[in-house]
């Protein structure tokens, strides 16, 4: 397994107050999600344990594209990875800040 | 100790067997009542799979709470079968012996599993089993207490090995075309004897033999639902009201029953020989028969419904 | 131990124990009183026939009101793995069998388990498993799934399981694992008569289920126990 962990700084912090929400199964090609609104207003963490090792460049840009578009600030993010190909990573993480925001 | 949110579905459109476990229990319940204990924010994660190399759940496959159904108080545990093949490991097991003794001193209306398992973990086997065995005992211990057990079946997994005991232990169950339930599972039976005895990649056979048609109609289920939360809600609601009690009477008739069983069908080779003395008119249309024609088939078969369990 | 010699150091007075297709019913005078026997003897898979003539016997025992100790002697295969088995409703048989045991001990009847040889897979969980206390004699090697086949499932290399087996006991097969994930109450000494050790049990028996507490204790099933507890806490609340 491997872990890798990216900190942000946000602009803004994620609109709604809903403290904490999960999405998605841990399963060959997919992943969960969970987030807290726990951080700071400015501050975004997102923890990764993949089985799927040398994949760090691929998680940091997913990340940082998704902060970027979402501004996820205040929430720390863990993620139990079971081989997500990327696109399905991002969607995930979208509709994780989305249930946040409700 | 607010579970985590989830997104929220219509229980009339959502169907069971493509859900998550934490879908099917935030639509099965009344909106917004229920709450999990040990939610994935506490992170209660297996100690074992990292020795495998597997990646872990936070929930550990399976979801346990308090809802209200139709407003009174129910314990829920729900199996996730994408996890592991919603498989018992140490903590998914441990949940649902917790939620089943919880069951004990908080009395609730009924506590309702919702299967969703291949059987034992085989990375935690020696905890899988053993929890299986405490969970078959606490749920004599809570029907004893005039709690009905209910299980409810129809997820991706089935309900297979160890599962499958359980499932014979509650005082009811539900089942759904995709529900199957068995001891061993056909990849085991091909394996172990070969495929002349039992070929895995034939899905009819497979659905013939384990499916939830077959245990419905051989009285091995209490009720047959379409493939939506809203069917299983409403299966739920109504064998909480008619759950046989545990007691020497009820074993005894169960003993009769399955004897008769074995007497009468022992020697068929498939299920629509069964189906056939059962008394169904034209047993091969039974797999494709929708909800209502089935429903109306088992109206007529006198073995499907009892209180022999 | 053989079934025989196992029967021989039970009942000095004789018995009526019977064993036919490898199940074993019957039953002797023990302590004064009598003793039930029902169980699986020579490695035989356990099937819906076999399964319905053992929990006959166990609900004749709870008819018949005596509570008498019922013990459950084990060496078994797993279930019978079969078409047949399954279209029956294997999955009910072996749960009836578990149902009239754990009856039987609700009823005032002490269940024991006695297991002298192999075991495995449901057929473990409807016999030995079911009981109130379970107790095995060196040499006995239950277990959940062999090792090869183990592998096969995990697809993880042979070597690497019997490596990881030596240091992980919540998942390898045989009894030290078993004893130490807390299923198996108590190993037996065979150097010692076996019905004063029968008897031991039957007159210490605990009420409720502690097999997650001695899992914890023994490192077998290091977190079971403080889970439920952490359940049952959280449902006492609100």
């Amino acid at each position: 397994m491997e872990s890798l962990t990216f900190r942000h700084t946000t602009k803004k912090p994620l609109p709604g107050s809903v403290p904490n929400a999960i999405t998605g199964v841990v399963a060959s090609g997919n992943l969960e999600i969970l987030l807290e609104r726990v951080l700071p207003p400015d501050a975004c963490e997102v923890a990764i344990e993949t089985p799927i090792a040398g994949y760090g460049p691929v998680w940091e840009a997913v990340v940082a594209d998704f902060v970027a578009r979402a501004q996820p600030g205040g929430l720390r993010i863990s993620i139990n990875d079971g081989g997500a190909r990327p696109d399905t990573v991002s969607l995930r993480l979208l509709q994780g800040a989305r249930l946040m925001e409700a | 100790m607010a579970g985590a949110h989830a997104a929220s579905t219509d229980p009339d459109a959502l169907s069971w067997y493509e859900a998550t476990a934490r879908q099917r229990v935030v639509a099965l319940a009344d909106p917004g009542s229920f709450e999990e204990f040990l939610p994935p924010t506490e992170r209660r994660m297996s100690p074992h799979l990292p020795l495998f190399d597997l990646p872990r759940a936070f929930d550990d496959g399976i979801v346990v709470g308090r809802a209200k159904l139709d407003g009174k108080t129910v314990l829920v545990a729900a199996q996730e079968g994408r996890f592991m093949g919603g498989a018992f490991g140490e903590i998914h097991g441990a949940k649902l012996v917790g939620l089943l003794r919880a069951a004990l001193t908080l009395k609730p209306a009924a506590v309702l599993i919702l299967f969703d398992t291949g059987g034992v973990r085989l990375q935690e086997a020696n905890a899988g089993e053993t929890a299986i065995a405490e969970t078959m005992r606490a749920i004599v211990d809570v029907r004893a207490a005039g709690i009905p057990v209910i299980g409810l079946i129809g997820g991706r997994a089935g309900c297979y090995g160890g599962g499958g005991l359980i499932a014979g232990i509650c005082s009811r169950l539900a089942v759904s075309e995709g529900g199957r339930i068995s001891v061993s599972g056909p990849e085991v039976i091909e394996t172990n004897k070969g495929a002349e005895e039992f070929d895995s990649r034939d899905r009819a056979l497979v659905w013939r033999t384990m499916g939830g048609k077959h245990r419905r109609l051989i009285g091995g289920a209490d009720a047959f639902c379409a493939d939506t939360v809203s069917a299983f809600r409403q299966a739920a609601l109504d064998l909480i009201g008619r759950a046989p009690a545990f007691d020497l009477d009820t074993l005894e008739a169960e003993q009769a029953r399955l004897e008769s069983r074995i007497a009468r069908f022992g020697d068929c080779r498939d299920a629509t020989e069964i189906w056939a003395r059962l008394g169904v008119n034209d047993p091969e249309s039974v797999p494709a028969m929708d909800t209502r024609a089935f429903d109306e088939t088992v109206s007529r078969v006198r073995e499907a419904d009892h209180d022999a369990r | 131990m053989t079934l025989a010699e196992i029967l021989a150091g039970l009942f000095s007075q004789g018995h009526s124990v019977i064993v036919r297709d490898g199940l074993v019913t019957g039953g002797g005078p023990f302590a004064g009183g009598k003793v039930h026997v029902v169980g699986v003897d020579g490695d035989t898979p356990l099937g819906v026939d076999g399964a319905l003539i053992l929990s006959r016997a166990v609900l004749d025992a709870v008819r018949s009101g005596d509570k008498a100790p019922i013990l459950v002697v084990v060496d078994s295969d797993s279930q019978r793995m079969s078409r047949r088995d399954e279209l029956l409703g294997l999955n009910e048989c072996l749960a009836h069998l578990a149902k009239a045991l754990l009856l039987a001990d609700r009823s005032g009847h002490p269940t024991i388990g006695l297991i002298y040889g192999h075991s495995a897979a449901g057929a473990f969980i409807a016999t030995a498993l079911a009981t109130r206390i379970l107790a095995a004699l060196p040499g006995a090697n239950p277990s959940v799934m062999d090792l090869p086949s183990v592998a096969k499932v995990t697809k993880l290399p042979l070597d690497k399981l019997q490596e990881m087996a030596k240091s992980t006991p919540v998942f390898a097969p045989g009894l030290d694992n078993m004893v130490a994930a807390g299923a198996v109450h108590v190993v037996l000494d065979p150097g010692k008569p076996l019905d004063g050790q029968i008897r031991d049990l039957i007159a210490n028996l605990q009420p409720g289920d502690d097999r997650d507490r001695l899992g914890e204790e023994r490192g077998g099933r290091p977190v079971a126990r403080g889970i439920a507890e952490a359940v049952i806490a959280q449902a006492g609340r609100g």
